[in-house]
């Protein structure tokens, strides 16, 4: 084979792989659009009206996780899916947004953490590689960490909507995740980085906690006061 | 070391964390799927420093390789040398072998970035013993080929990740395109050392085939332009570079070669050489 002949494979090869990406790249976009729109219904949650129509605004924010599934579907067939890690990095963004999204769904609804195969099952996806296009673990922790700092800014704002007890429940939750994330050895990767940003989420929410108990605001300290 | 006692010390926090919590609520499912977690990226954590490592290996392995084909001059030892330069390329092909077993039903894109300087480094030795021995550019099936393991029948040469069920006797191991590319940009780094030392040597021959050769890849390089990754565009800098040393020595071979008695021709060189060096300090 000569130079010039090798080439030209190559070349070949590598434009291939440009359209392959472009087409990724068009599919995200669209996602993108869509987990702004959840956001947009989650938000309101944060507006002192907003306390009282959670259920709804859940309700509507599944309905938009729909079309998410359907967006994901039509990204699967964007690319051979053993390849999925070639490509990761296009959507991996969108995706950290996304699980964070069903995570935060699924905690106001029942107050709980959403488990892997749960934001799989919402996104329409696997949880293990062998069985196609999944969520990869270290994404999932990233919408986990995304959520707690949300969580704070919920436990502040609760206070302004005169909500006193939700900081306690959201307290006592965030500790449990931090413990659980102290389980973790982490890599010094970008996970790492997001998640050495969790104990100031748990240093907020202990202040509210501490500025409602001290006033004698919340009506059982005892449960989450001093953690 | 380091790793193992702070795993030991963060796992005696979380158990008291845990008991804590046990205590606050008792069934704690949190903190039972974060172990879950933890076992998953410990396993993936472990299996990318296994492959730093033999990736490190082979690249030192082949750099030596580089470095005992450079001692190849027309002299008749040159046989010998070859096929020492041989026997260590079959060690790194091991190494290698190593990997491929690591990768075993992995997404090779995950770990990609664990093991793609060793493959350059070895893609680099690999074609340039190809180059000494036939003059050409090695192709990517040939170096392809020549890493299946186990078992010498000729695997699916599409994608390892569909060969590798098939027959759990064949290992291969595939040589990405963008892997390949940048091996042979460091290649013409090798060739223009060799043409320098080739004119030391009193070589009059090589320099013109290599020019040639360079002016080649040089081309086909700039046919891929900017649509390859964006190492290239960063190598193709040097490459020029080095394009421009080997024309220079031509040039100089042509004007000079017939007023200077060629055992002197070496000077000129040395002196040009140092003066086209300090530029490298710009890239």
């Amino acid at each position: 084979m000569s130079v010039t002949e090798m080439f030209s494979y190559i070349q070949g090869f590598l434009s291939a792989d440009q359209d392959v990406r472009e087409d990724i790249r068009k599919v995200v976009q669209t996602l993108e659009q869509t987990a702004r729109e959840i956001l947009t219904v989650l938000q309101s949650v944060h507006q002192p009206s907003g306390f009282k129509e959670i259920p709804n605004k859940c309700a509507k924010a599944r309905e938009l996780f729909c079309t998410v599934r359907t967006q994901i579907a039509e990204l699967k067939t964007k690319f051979p899916v053993e390849q999925y890690y070639r490509f990761h990095e296009h959507w991996r963004f969108v995706l950290q947004r996304l699980a964070f999204l069903a995570a935060f769904v699924v905690y106001l609804e029942s107050e709980s953490l959403v488990t892997r195969e749960e934001v799989a099952q919402i996104l329409g996806i696997e949880v293990v590689r062998e069985k196609g296009f999944h969520l990869d673990v270290e994404d999932y922790l990233a919408g986990v960490l995304i959520m707690a700092s949300e969580l704070s800014r919920l436990a502040v704002n609760s206070v302004t909507a005169g909500d006193y007890n939700r900081p306690l429940r959201i307290s006592n939750f965030i500790n449990e995740l931090d413990s659980g994330f102290r389980l973790l050895n982490l890599k010094n990767d970008p996970l790492r980085k997001r998640y050495d940003g969790l104990k100031y989420d748990v240093k907020k929410i202990e202040e509210v906690v501490y500025d409602l108990s001290i006033r004698g605001l919340a009506k059982e300290p005892e449960a989450a006061g001093e953690k | 070391m380091n790793k193992r006692e702070s795993e030991g010390c963060s796992r005696r926090n979380a158990d008291a964390a845990q008991e804590h919590d046990l205590s606050a609520n008792p069934p704690s499912s949190v903190v039972a799927a974060f172990k879950v977690f933890q076992q998953e990226l410990d396993t993936k954590h472990d299996k990318y420093e296994r492959l730093v490592k033999i990736s490190r290996d082979v690249t030192i392995e082949s750099k030596r390789t580089i470095f005992l084909l450079h001692r190849v001059t027309t002299v008749p030892d040159a046989e010998d040398i070859l096929n020492e330069a041989d026997v260590k390329l079959d060690g790194v092909r091991q190494k290698i072998g190593q990997i491929a077993e690591e990768l075993r039903g992995e997404d090779i894109y995950q770990f990609h970035r664990a093991f793609t300087p060793g493959i350059q480094e070895y893609v680099e030795a690999v074609s340039f013993l190809h180059y000494i021995r036939h003059r050409n550019l090695i192709s990517l099936e040939e170096i392809n080929a020549r890493l299946v393991f186990m078992k010498t029948e000729k695997a699916d040469p599409k994608g390892s990740a569909e060969a590798m069920p098939l027959g759990a006797q064949v290992l291969t191991f595939q040589v990405t395109p963008s892997d390949y590319l940048l091996g042979v940009a460091d290649l013409t780094g090798e060739l223009m050392r060799m043409c320098i030392s080739s004119v030391g040597n009193g070589d009059i021959d090589t320099p013109f085939q290599l020019s040639q050769f360079l002016r080649q890849i040089h081309d086909g390089f700039s046919y891929i332009g900017n649509t390859g990754p964006y190492e290239v565009s960063k190598k193709l800098h040097t490459l020029r570079q080095s394009l421009g040393k080997v024309e220079d020595a031509c040039y100089t071979l042509r004007v000079r070669g017939s007023e200077i008695p060629k055992h002197m021709l070496a000077d000129v060189f040395s002196s040009r050489t140092t003066l086209i060096d300090p530029e490298e300090g710009v890239v």
